[in-house]
């Protein structure tokens, strides 16, 4: 502790009166220099979220201060007893279940091919990433323009092969169609964490493996795979706390719909909260979803992360 | 040596495929909106993947000679600059103090930003939204801008505090015998150092907030307020059958955020791939 105490204090001061004074003076120092970011996080942040929790207990329009109409779970028996709910539940271990198994080894193997000496791979890398960098809603307005069933790009590529999709615009398919967008922005990004990754095995490890007679696909299995270990489970925990928030993309492509089918948390949250005004409910929704990543971040992180923290506090990244 | 280049050469032919078939997924809708938006209507239903044959300027002009466009661009940019300069300062400030000070209390302080990370952003909308309209901050680009900073406050203080730790105290106590303040110190020595972090923590800020829609949407309903998020979704409802329009409106709105990968392109993949990995 003391090693980090510096400045003037760190040397033997005369009398007790002038240490006191500057005692003083450094509290008032760090109080300065705390406050304004503790007020604005305290202000927006952690008040925002108790106001969620303690508004999910009540029945409120969002109006005339705090609520006061209290109904204890009713918001959540309610809730839970919705068809739409239990689909967006089963929606998101869809979505987690495609990204997990699909999406993110797909990244995985870009990344392998890319971490070899091709030429243009940094060409390749600028290309794949691009996507990320583009705002969601761009990327909804594209899609929903290049899928849509009748003038799209899409069918007018398949009609030539003679297929067609329904895409976005029927509940068998738009889960699918979702999925592929959410491919086509966010694999980029899965993809550079693998990159880095890979970047920080040493070669050596590999030639060894090489020399000792493994094939390509024997190395990654057993000598590449298992280093990259700590990459893999940062990137499925990424996926899978913005998946519980899934909003911008879907909001866009289909409003949650056809008929729901493609609904998430955080649309039915939306509809309910600003569409209906019933602020109490939507915050249960909310509530949940917090639950939701709060269990999810610390369970992974104890039984899946644990080996590759080493003191972090926590690793979940930035919002989206 | 050789035979090892000769085996590299022979490898890569199939390693190239994959890689264009992916470039094409990627780069296909892309130039289908930057094409589309020279065509007719019907010339994007009877010549969909064709150059534009006339090549039309007029969607591209329309919505370049729009004030809402650039009005729409100005409202983003502003927002963003503004919420990054906001956070970047006053997270430095914090995490200064979490770097170089002890005091009672900081590990519990410091814990409460990071548990921050933990809070999904659609969890507080509501209740963000029902505090601005107390404050009477909505429709007011100050509601969207303190909002986002105060959600960027966890990583940046977190990313800033790593790298504050690694200044050296030789440093420090150099300054302070040369006659250096407590703030001299911060403000004409460690952040001129802090520079590389400061990049990272900006460009995550600035991309974050180009890109916010939830936020926006919720606090804006008056248009001249609106960001390009807002306008780029506002237009395809205006324009539904007009799909060239549209397209020419998608991709005057990715220039700014594709030029900006195009100039930051390091800071920016280091930026949202450290951001995501560290703290």
């Amino acid at each position: 502790m003391t090693t980090l105490t510096r400045g003037p204090e760190a040397r033997p001061l005369p009398a007790p009166a002038a240490r006191a004074r500057v005692r003083r003076r450094r509290s008032v120092t760090i109080a300065l220099f705390v406050l304004p970011a503790l007020v604005l996080f305290l202000l927006l942040v952690v008040a925002p979220i108790l106001i969620a929790m303690y508004s999910s207990v009540f029945r409120w329009n969002g109006f005339g201060g705090l609520p006061a109409n209290f109904i204890g779970l009713d918001n959540f028996t309610r809730l839970f007893g919705t068809e739409v709910f239990r689909d967006d539940l089963w929606h998101l271990v869809v979505l987690i279940a495609f990204s997990v198994c699909v999406q993110l080894p797909f990244s995985l193997g870009i990344a392998m091919l890319l971490h070899q000496r091709i030429r243009g791979r940094a060409l390749y890398r600028l290309v794949f990433f691009a996507p990320y960098v583009l705002s969601e809603v761009i990327t909804g307005v594209l899609f929903s323009l290049i899928l849509s069933p009748e003038s799209g790009m899409a069918n007018q590529l398949l009609r030539a092969v003679g297929l067609e999709s329904q895409w976005l615009s029927d509940p068998g398919s738009v889960m699918y169609s979702l999925f592929l967008v959410m491919t086509w922005k966010y694999f980029g990004f899965h993809m550079m964490i693998y990159l880095a990754g890979r970047q920080n095995i040493p070669e050596e490890l590999i030639e060894a493996a090489k020399i000792d007679g493994a094939g390509p696909w024997k190395v990654f299995r057993h000598v590449t795979l298992p280093l990259l270990g700590p990459t893999v489970r940062i990137s499925v925990f990424l996926s899978v706390i913005y998946t519980i928030q899934l909003f911008d993309l879907v909001w866009i492509l289909t409003q949650g719909g056809p008929s729901h089918s493609s609904e998430t948390m955080a649309v039915t949250m939306m509809e309910w909260g600003f569409k209906r005004s019933q602020v109490g409910y939507a915050s249960a929704v909310s509530v949940v979803m917090f639950a939701l990543s709060l269990v999810f971040a610390l369970v992974y992180q104890r039984l899946v992360m644990r080996r590759d923290l080493e003191g972090a506090t926590t690793s979940i990244g930035g919002r989206r | 040596m050789r035979h090892a280049k000769n085996a590299v050469r022979r490898n890569t032919l199939p390693l190239h495929a994959v890689a264009w078939i992916v470039g094409a997924f990627i780069l296909v809708p892309i130039v289908y909106a930057v094409l589309g938006g020279f065509k007719h209507n019907n010339q994007l239903s009877s010549n969909p993947f064709g150059l534009p044959d006339p090549w039309v300027a007029g969607n591209y002009t329309a919505v370049l000679a729009s004030g809402s466009f650039w009005r729409q661009l100005w409202n983003s940019t502003f927002i963003a600059v503004a919420s990054t300069a906001l956070v970047v300062a006053l997270s430095a400030l914090a995490a200064f103090v979490f770097a170089r000070f002890a005091f009672r209390g900081r590990e519990l302080l410091f814990t409460l930003f990071t548990a921050g990370l933990m809070f999904p952003f659609a969890v507080a909308i509501l209740p963000i939204f029902v505090l601005l309209r107390t404050f009477g901050l909505l429709d007011n680009p100050l509601g969207v801008i303190l909002t986002q900073a105060a959600f960027g406050l966890p990583l940046t203080i977190i990313i800033l505090r790593q790298f504050f730790r690694g200044i050296p105290g030789e440093v420090e106590e150099a300054a302070t015998l040369d006659g250096c303040s407590t703030f001299g110190f911060f403000w004409r020595i460690l952040l001129p150092m802090a520079r590389p972090a400061l990049a990272t923590v900006s460009v995550l800020a600035l991309v974050g907030s180009w890109n916010n829609f939830m936020l926006p949407l919720v606090v804006f309903s008056d248009e001249s307020a609106w960001t390009l998020p807002l306008g780029v979704q506002q237009f395809q409802g205006q324009y539904a059958s007009d799909t060239a329009r549209i397209l020419a409106y998608l991709v005057l709105a990715m220039v700014p955020a594709l030029g900006f990968y195009a100039i930051a392109e390091r800071h920016l993949v280091g930026g949202l791939t450290a951001g995501a990995t560290k703290g």
